[in-house]
């Protein structure tokens, strides 16, 4: 059994050395797996994200990616570790190109092999961005700046993607083809880490779930056990009600 | 009247490129560096004591300066970087990283003040100048006269400017300068070492400024106060521009150049850098956001 | 001792009107959180104001109304008022960093104004013979000079005391909600505009209340008097003794005009004729030395209170973010 993709046991961390958003939060990510992680608003997804990105002090508790340690890693070098993360606004550089904005993603890496055929993998997986290669990323639509957002994150070839809340602000056509595009990433051999307010969406493309609640994992299990569990239902709905 | 014309022209390159710096350092670190204006000081500064160093009798063609009064620029420039680097790492660093409302500006105000002093203490209050050569002004077109150290002031930057824009645009760093000014959160996500951009935002900001400095001293004089006159300008130019555009810089400072200079025969020379504060203020008033700029 | 007496008197009359307006800048900064770096601007309309209105006759310029005392003082209050209406109602909408750039602006243009507008300001010759008040009840320099301390104190207290009624008072207490979280006192209906633009013209006609005594007290005022070194004085008055507490702009203006007069006394002494100027410098340096250390070490002053986290801090650690959570 190889070390999981991603590990993170018993954390604790917090924006301000007062309060602590994540009390004690675990969770594991297998290799190849999409996990979605679940919950209410401030229940701190996007904190653990961050957190295990680099952007959150940890005050204890580790997160550890294939076996390494991550939380002594400073953020800016986590993606040539092989971890991508993708947050869920202010995820372009608006006024630089789209093309630009894949070249940081490139860049990242370290190595120059393989940029055009990355790039070209790229534009096909997201045909719409080939046509708009050279304008602003900030003027974008939507839908394409999140297009634009993971592409990024693919360039610099990860071996583990995150994704806050991908499907934020979208239509649900678009909605439909995100969480589409997810399963294609993930078909290039990444392991995929989700953060979602959509449970259903997520869940319907996800391998196992975790929701969270008051910085603690509370419930994790099967994406499909999950959808019928009431008590997630709960969660969202405020009835004892499954999702699916 | 195109004498002034001309004279806005050279005077607006020396501050666009001082503004360059500035709104490099404003976008990349989000705070207005008043004590830039003494980067321009200093390099001018340096320049003269280097001159002395490298002095060579053989000047180049009409120029007042020779070959060994480029080595001087060269030596400033690196000697203006570093002041800039100790300046952030003993000051600014420790105060952005702090717990505080602390403000990097009044900082930047107090070790402006400094540093002035700090040239009067080491060099005395008295105005230099590089050399004791005429700087000789020919008609170059008609109802223009420039020496051949203005020419040479206008040209190179307009030469620096264009060296600037391809490095922005073609190379990895320059990108990730544009990447970290846009959005710093962002560019550490993506891997972009924001310190080492940093670093080189203060490196390439001061070597401007001093080139500024060197060539206004030049042009004019050098003395203490230099910088500081000239900040107002280069703020305004700034602004004019449009915070965080360096384009905007280029353009401010060209305008306030010419607006300054094109003043002269109206209120006389004493007010010039109240034309730039009054430009500033009514850019302000009536579209802050500045020609070029698209951030508040 | 009666020579140590007047210096004294002389110290503690200047060190008082030092303190009214570092307490008019406290209540920009310190209360209000506005960086206001054109003191010396505002410092400047008060005193001109003040010797044009009580002034006698000039030879080239506007003034000679003779006007009573009182009335010079209001009349500082008033202009110095007025141009920090002027100036900040552009401004103040502005990122906090404009306040700055264009307060140094006003402050360079007004001393530019100063020197060069003679018909207004007497230009580099300045005005002078700028009356004291009650001229004819002491006779004695040292008696005069006990009057206007008084005086200075008397209305350094009259500020304190205003100053501390307000801060305390419902306007008070919300001036400090827009400081400490803008977006919630907004919800609330306070429009935190209007709130900045009344604290800074309150505080700058302080300090244009400060140029007034300055004025009458030493009789003459030029350009020269009105630096960006000034502004930088007291900007050190405020931070060492610790902004945010009236108390402390007080304090710091005493210790720190101590700290200038004294090394300015050992420079003189010390230093040949020939290094004043770089004796000039170094005390110059030395009180930067002063404002560096304390914002870095201590940046709460000798009695300030604690402020709250910056947001040029969110660039560089990195670890924090504007405080999401989700």
């Amino acid at each position: 059994m190889s070390e999981p993709a991603l590990a993170v046991r018993d954390v604790v961390a917090g924006y301000v050395p007062e309060v602590d958003i994540l009390r004690g939060v675990g969770l594991e990510v297998r290799e190849r797996e999409i996990v979605t992680v679940l919950g209410p608003n401030g229940a701190g997804k996007s904190t653990l994200m961050k957190t295990i990105a680099g952007l959150v002090p940890v005050r204890s508790g580790s997160i550890r990616m294939f076996g390494e340690d991550l939380v002594d890693v400073p953020a800016h070098r986590m993606v040539s570790r092989g971890l991508a993360y993708v947050p869920q606004t202010g995820n372009v550089f608006a006024r630089l190109s789209v093309q630009e904005n894949l070249e940081i993603g490139a860049a990242a890496r370290g190595a120059r092999d393989g940029f055009e055929e990355d790039l070209d993998r790229m534009y096909q997986l997201f045909p719409r961005l080939a046509e708009r290669r050279r304008q602003a990323a900030g003027t974008l639509s939507g839908g394409e700046r999140q297009m634009v957002a993971v592409a990024r994150a693919l360039m610099s070839r990860p071996r583990v993607l995150m994704l806050d809340e991908p499907s934020a602000g979208l239509s649900p056509l678009l909605v439909g083809i995100v969480f589409a595009k997810v399963r294609e990433v993930r078909e290039l051999g990444l392991t995929i880490l989700v953060v979602e307010q959509n449970a259903r969406a997520a869940l319907a493309i996800s391998d196992r779930g975790y929701v969270l609640a008051e910085g603690r994992d509370r419930i994790e299990g099967d994406a499909q056990a999950l959808l019928e569990n009431p008590e997630v239902g709960e969660l969202y709905l405020g009835a004892r009600r499954a999702l699916a | 009247m195109i004498q002034y014309f001309a004279d806005g022209i050279i005077a607006g390159a020396t501050i666009a490129l001082g503004a360059i710096g500035l709104t490099l350092t404003y976008n990349i670190l989000r705070f207005a560096n008043f004590a830039h204006g003494e980067f321009l000081t200093f390099g001018a500064y340096f320049a003269l004591l280097f001159a002395g160093f490298f002095a060579s009798a053989q000047t180049i063609g009409p120029l007042t300066f020779g070959w060994g009064f480029l080595v001087a620029v060269a030596a400033a420039l690196v000697l203006t970087a570093l002041l800039a680097l100790v300046l952030d790492r003993l000051l600014f660093r420790p105060l952005r990283r702090s717990d505080v409302i602390v403000t990097l500006v009044i900082a930047s105000f107090g070790a402006s003040l400094m540093l002035r002093n700090v040239v009067v203490f080491l060099w005395g209050s008295r105005p230099e100048y590089y050399s004791r050569n005429i700087a000789v002004s020919s008609e170059i077109l008609p109802g223009v006269r420039m020496s051949a150290d203005e020419l040479f002031v206008v040209a190179l930057t307009a030469a620096l400017m264009l060296a600037l824009h391809l490095f922005l645009t073609r190379t990895s760093l320059g990108r990730s300068m544009r990447a970290v000014s846009d959005d710093p959160s962002l560019a550490r996500v993506a891997g972009i070492d924001v310190q080492a951009v940093i670093r080189w935002t203060w490196i390439i900001g001061a070597g401007l400024a001093a080139v500024a400095g060197i060539l206004f001293g030049l042009t004019v004089q050098i003395s203490s106060e230099m910088g500081f006159n000239l900040i107002l300008p280069m703020f305004a130019a700034a602004i004019l521009g449009g915070i965080g555009s360096i384009y905007g810089a280029v353009l401010g400072g060209l305008i306030i150049g010419l607006a300054q200079e094109m003043s002269v025969p109206l209120i006389g020379a004493a007010y010039k850098p109240a034309v730039a504060f009054l430009l500033m203020f009514a850019i302000l008033l009536v579209y802050p956001k500045g020609i070029l700029g698209d951030r508040t | 001792m009666t020579g140590t007496f007047s210096y004294l008197v002389f110290f503690l009359a200047q060190a008082s009107i030092f303190a009214i307006v570092c307490l008019g800048l406290n209540l920009q900064w310190g209360y209000t959180g506005l960086f206001n770096i054109g003191v010396a601007g505002f410092f400047l309309v008060g005193a001109y104001t003040f010797a044009i209105l009580c002034g006698p006759e000039y030879l080239m310029q506007v003034g000679g109304f003779e006007l009573p005392f009182l009335v010079g003082l209001v009349g500082a209050l008033l202009t110095s008022g007025v141009v920090a209406f002027v100036v900040g109602i552009p401004t103040l909408r502005l990122r906090e960093d404009y306040l700055a750039i264009v307060t140094i602006g006003i402050a360079t243009t007004l001393q530019l104004v100063a020197l060069n507008a003679e018909w207004l300001t007497g230009g580099s010759q300045g005005a002078a013979s700028i009356p004291r008040p009650l001229p004819g009840l002491f006779e004695t320099v040292l008696g005069r000079n006990v009057l206007m301390l008084s005086l200075s104190l008397g209305v350094m207290v009259l500020v304190y005391a205003g100053l501390e009624a307000m801060v305390r008072s419902p306007w008070g207490r919300v001036l400090k909600a827009i400081r400490e979280d803008e977006t919630a006192a907004s919800s609330l209906g306070k429009n935190a505009f209007l709130y900045r633009l009344q604290s800074f013209v309150i505080g700058s006609s302080i300090m244009g209340l400060g140029g007034a005594l300055y004025a009458s007290f030493v009789g003459f005022v030029s350009p020269q008097d009105f630096m960006p070194i000034l502004t930088f004085q007291v900007w050190t008055m405020l931070i060492v003794g610790g902004s945010g507490n009236n108390k402390g702009a007080v304090l710091g203006a005493l210790v720190m005009w101590a700290v200038w007069t004294l090394s300015g006394t050992i420079a003189q002494q010390v230093l040949p004729a020939g290094l004043q100027v770089k004796g000039g410098a170094a005390q110059v340096i030395l009180i930067g030395l002063v404002l560096m250390t304390t914002l870095v070490f201590r940046p709460r002053g000798l009695i300030g209170e604690e402020a709250a986290v910056s947001s040029a801090a969110v660039v560089e650690s990195g670890s924090r973010d504007s405080g999401q959570t989700a």
